[in-house]
């Protein structure tokens, strides 16, 4: 294949248009006449002219230096890669709900409000809560929504509780929401089985503990066996519990957050509910809570009013909006769809599959690699790579060899508690043959590891591109294109 | 539990030899670690599955209950706008090689992503002038609020003044933010249409983090930015504007005009109205606030050959090398929106978005001059760009019911949040033909003469 390695930029030439605009049918107007000089533009912003076949051949070659999902296997772990439905993507563009305004008189979206309401009872069913918010954009927006929650309730029952405990497992966004909810994060030690270290807990929640974040399973892919007894330490300090629920995929139908003492709750519908993740977003981080936390939940509401579905502001407690209208509405059809096709007897069959693939490819891997924890891992597991650090080769180099094969590597060097980390996340949609071909390839890198190290140190051979110097990029940073060069 | 979904792979004969490598029975057994009272008994109370076929036809009719601007002309605007969409970016988004990636992690095979959002960063910067843009936030209105707190944490200040001209939501989420990082938002007050300047210039002290103006503002009005940003300097205080990607084709970029941090929504160029989301937020800062950006930056850098590449940059600053000490919490943000918008802004060209612009501009200046021949009073004091608010002698509510009943979707109601009753803010596009217009002035005049 010839390589393309040109920039829109580059292939501009003056006087090219890519599309065509009507003209005016209205009297012309001269900026001049309306606007002093100082606010007009007189260097005109250097978009790029290409016409319309060049726009679709470069963006098709960009397309063709990118994976996705639907050119092969993405077991990256904590994000949930599967597959992403079709049907979903038409619906989510139907005209009724693509080319409707967010302020339009609500008789005149009610299918949009029918749609977003039954999600809504939809989600709260699923992780056993009793009202759901649709607004955050992402998960990270999810959790400094709860926790701006957390922050109102305790607030509200006159109690200055400023931290928040999670566990060293735990994906960076938690803490970094506590912070951006303005409280203090504090670091709980996992344990030798990698769980929550129910005496290292006790040791650190007290009066002052507003919430306790934490992911079940957690994101070493184990079930906190003790969840109950953590969640009752925690509630008997005063303190609430908040559950990450990024990767969801293993419990549908098989329990909820509700059920293991949970008072909050954060979805990513682009991970377990099949909405595409777009090369980075847009997602939706959907929160549902218990019952005492609902007069906190954001304004507006969507709430259904005898036969009407209306949006409702007053709710005097409400921490206010938290993002603009009412979230990510595409992306809510598309994991609405998702839901309708599955029903209850297939999103269970969802997290039973995922369970039993990820154990599946564990068990396969187990000879080659270090398998830190023996309990039967969720939807992920993870792996180290320490026994091949001893002879001088990287998780990292490990990833880039998979490149080679075709495949997305796993997460790597995530969670931080685990040495040389490996984050491995098959997802119930992958056949069997596919982790049967991923594993063959794994173990053939742990060959090559002991019998010709170089191969996967000097990987990927077969990418479009090599290794790319990433300290380069941030001590001299070339974050956009400019003509003189 | 053999499979009838078509999501699920998995036959018989694939769960007996998975089951048999893990020497166990049934699959319940890796369940058995779920303490038996916090499982669930009986299956969840969602309706059940639906084939295909129906589903789609489900959708059609949940769909149809809604009144859609293909149907109805709408001149709604107040930050979501329905401007025209190339068929290109449809089609360039629909690319699964895009939609169904991660964040690129792997550059080796992620170049197509990461140079277009290269390429995004660009043109970014190219309309705000400023010199460095992140690869998108969630939405105009938390970008606004992303940008106060850093205003607050790299000035070391404690308070943020955002005109009331600046969109009631995003002054809304500025509330919310900033009760979590606990700092002090005033607003500014309105001279009319735009803010009141010398008001402002009181309100200014030594704990002002930033002055935030929307540009055009939310009543379409287009504010000095040069008189703000000497006031704002005056006092120290970084100006933060919230800018309309559109506008900045024909108005003088923020950057050339002071501005510290420009943000806002990349919506009008490319993505759909949609409800309200998702959009896509879009943050431009100067060099030296470079380090201080919250979210993902792509740049540029060569391979162990020399070759030109992209890659995740100065991650430093990010949430899953710091923590609890990043500048942000934001992880995914809005990539395929952002692809979408570099999309519409390559398809229309250096030419094409001042065309549309352009257009923008004369279809509002044409309503606006139809409805004062008319004796309908248009309030903005200052030049508007494709919005403008009139004002009726009857409820606005009203008179959008009429307008519906002639098949159109009126404007924004001033009353809720400004107490303008009687006040509607419109928005007029490249969309709206001239037919459409002066049917809208027709039905308003026989409203005022019925
Ligand atoms: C466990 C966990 N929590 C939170 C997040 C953050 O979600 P988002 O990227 O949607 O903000 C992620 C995803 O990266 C995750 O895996």
């Amino acid at each position: 294949m010839v390589e393309y390695n040109e920039l829109i930029f580059e292939m501009s030439r003056q006087g090219r248009i890519g599309s065509s605009l009507p003209e005016s049918d209205v009297d012309k107007v001269d900026l001049h006449d309306k606007l002093p000089a100082h606010l007009i533009r007189d260097m005109p912003a250097e978009l790029p002219e290409v016409s319309e076949l060049q726009l679709i051949r470069h963006y098709t070659a960009l397309s063709n230096k990118n994976h996705g999902i639907d050119n092969g296997f993405y077991p990256l772990g904590s994000c949930t890669m599967k597959y992403n439905p079709k049907i979903n993507e038409d619906v989510a563009r139907f005209e009724g709900f693509s080319r409707i305004h967010p302020y339009q008189p609500v008789e005149t979206v009610q299918g949009a409000l029918k749609l977003l309401h039954e999600l809504q009872e939809d989600l709260a069913e699923v992780t056993g809560m009793d009202a759901v918010t649709l607004q955050p954009s992402a998960g990270a927006q999810g959790e400094w929504t709860g926790l701006m929650m957390v922050k109102a309730y305790f607030e509200q029952k006159g109690e200055k509780r400023i931290k928040v405990l999670v566990p060293d497992s735990a994906h960076g966004t938690n803490p970094a929401s506590a912070t951006v909810a303005g409280f203090k994060t504090v670091t709980i030690p996992s344990n030798e089985d990698g769980l929550v270290d129910l005496a290292e807990l006790k040791k650190h929640v007290g009066h002052d503990t507003a919430a306790l974040m934490l992911t079940n399973p957690n994101t070493l892919g184990l079930f906190e066996k003790d969840i109950v007894d953590i969640a009752k330490v925690v509630h008997e300090a005063g303190g609430l519990l908040y559950y990450d629920g990024a990767n969801a995929n293993a419990i549908l139908g098989k329990t909820t957050p509700g059920n293991m003492g949970f008072d909050i709750v954060h979805l990513n519908l682009h991970k377990t509910f099949t909405t595409p993740h777009g090369g980075g977003g847009p997602g939706a981080g959907p929160v549902g809570v218990k019952e005492k936390l609902i007069p906190y939940l954001p304004v507006p509401r969507i709430e259904k009013e005898n036969d009407q579905y209306v949006l409702n502001s007053h709710h005097p407690l409400s921490i206010g909006r938290v993002k603009g209208y009412y979230g990510n509405f595409g992306i809510l059809v598309r994991a609405y769809t998702y839901i309708r096709t599955m029903g209850p007897v297939g999103l269970r069959q969802v997290s039973e599959s995922a369970v039993l693939h990820a154990n599946y490819l564990r068990k396969k891997l187990e000879p080659y690699f270090e398998s830190p924890y023996s309990q039967y891992c969720k939807h992920e597991f993870v792996l180290s790579g320490s026994r091949q650090k001893k002879l001088g080769v990287r998780t990292l180099d490990m990833a880039k060899r998979l490149l080679d094969f075709g495949y997305h590597p796993p997460t790597i060097y995530f969670p931080l508690n685990v040495e040389e980390c490996m984050m491995i996340e098959p997802t119930e949609t992958e056949s069997k043959e596919t982790m049967d071909a991923f594993a063959e390839a794994m173990i053939q890198i742990a060959k090559e590891v002991e019998e010709n190290p170089d191969v996967v140190l000097e990987a990927p051979h077969t990418t479009i591109i090599g290794r790319l110097d990433e300290v380069q990029a941030a001590r001299q940073p070339i974050l956009r294109y400019s003509k003189e060069e | 539990m053999t499979s009838t979904y078509r999501y699920l792979p998995d036959t018989k004969q694939d769960q007996e030899e998975m089951l048999a490598l893990l020497t166990i029975s049934s699959v319940d057994e890796l369940f058995e670690d779920v303490p038996k009272e916090i499982r669930l008994d009986g299956e969840l109370n969602i309706p059940n599955a639906v084939p295909e076929p129906l589903l789609v036809k489900k959708m059609h009719q949940l769909s149809s209950q809604n009144k859609h601007a293909n149907h109805y002309p709408i001149f709604l605007g107040a930050g979501t706008y329905d401007h025209y969409i190339p068929s290109v970016v449809n089609h360039v988004i629909s690319r699964s090689e895009f939609y169904t990636a991660y964040t690129p992690y792997q550059p080796e095979i992620s170049q197509g992503e990461l140079q277009a959002i290269f390429e995004f960063q660009t043109m970014v910067c190219e309309l705000t002038g400023m010199d460095v843009a992140n690869s998108s936030m969630y939405d105009g209105p938390t970008s606004l609020a992303e940008a106060a707190s850093l205003a607050i944490t790299s000035t070391r200040r404690s308070k943020v003044i955002v005109s009331k001209s600046v969109h009631p939501e995003s002054r809304a989420i500025l509330n919310t933010v900033s009760g979590g990082l606990e700092y002090t938002v005033e607003e500014a007050a309105l001279d009319g249409d735009i803010t009141d300047l010398e008001k402002l210039q009181e309100q200014m002290d030594q704990d002002t983090a930033a002055v935030i103006v929307q540009y055009p503002n939310f009543f379409g009005s287009i504010e000095d930015l040069t008189k703000i940003k000497t006031i704002s300097e005056e006092k120290g205080a970084l100006f933060i504007v919230s800018a309309n990607p559109l506008a900045l084709a024909l108005l003088e970029a923020p950057g050339k005009l002071g501005a510290d941090i420009v943000i806002g929504d990349m919506q009008p160029l490319g993505i759909p109205m949609s409800f309200g989301g998702p959009h896509c937020g879009y943050f431009a800062v100067k060099k030296k606030m470079m380090r201080k950006v919250p979210g993902r930056i792509v740049g540029q850098t060569t391979d162990d050959q020399g070759k030109r590449g992209f890659v995740l940059t100065l991650q430093a600053r990010e949430q899953h090398i710091r923590r609890d000490k990043a500048s942000s919490n934001i992880c995914s943000n809005q990539a395929l929106n952002a692809l979408a918008s570099a999309v519409c802004m390559a398809s229309l060209g250096k030419e094409g978005i001042r065309q549309m612009a352009q257009l923008n501009i004369e279809k509002a200046d044409y309503m606006a001059k139809c409805l004062q021949k008319k004796g309908f009073n248009v309030k903005n004091k200052a030049p508007f760009f494709n919005e403008f608010i009139v004002e009726f002698p009857l409820p606005v509510k009203e008179v959008n019911g009429k307008l519906l009943e002639a098949g159109m979707i009126g404007g924004f109601d001033l009353g809720n949040d400004y107490r303008l009753e009687n006040e509607m803010l419109i928005a007029v596009t490249e969309q709206r033909t001239k037919e459409e217009i002066d049917q809208f002035v027709k039905v308003l005049e026989a409203m005022k003469n019925g």
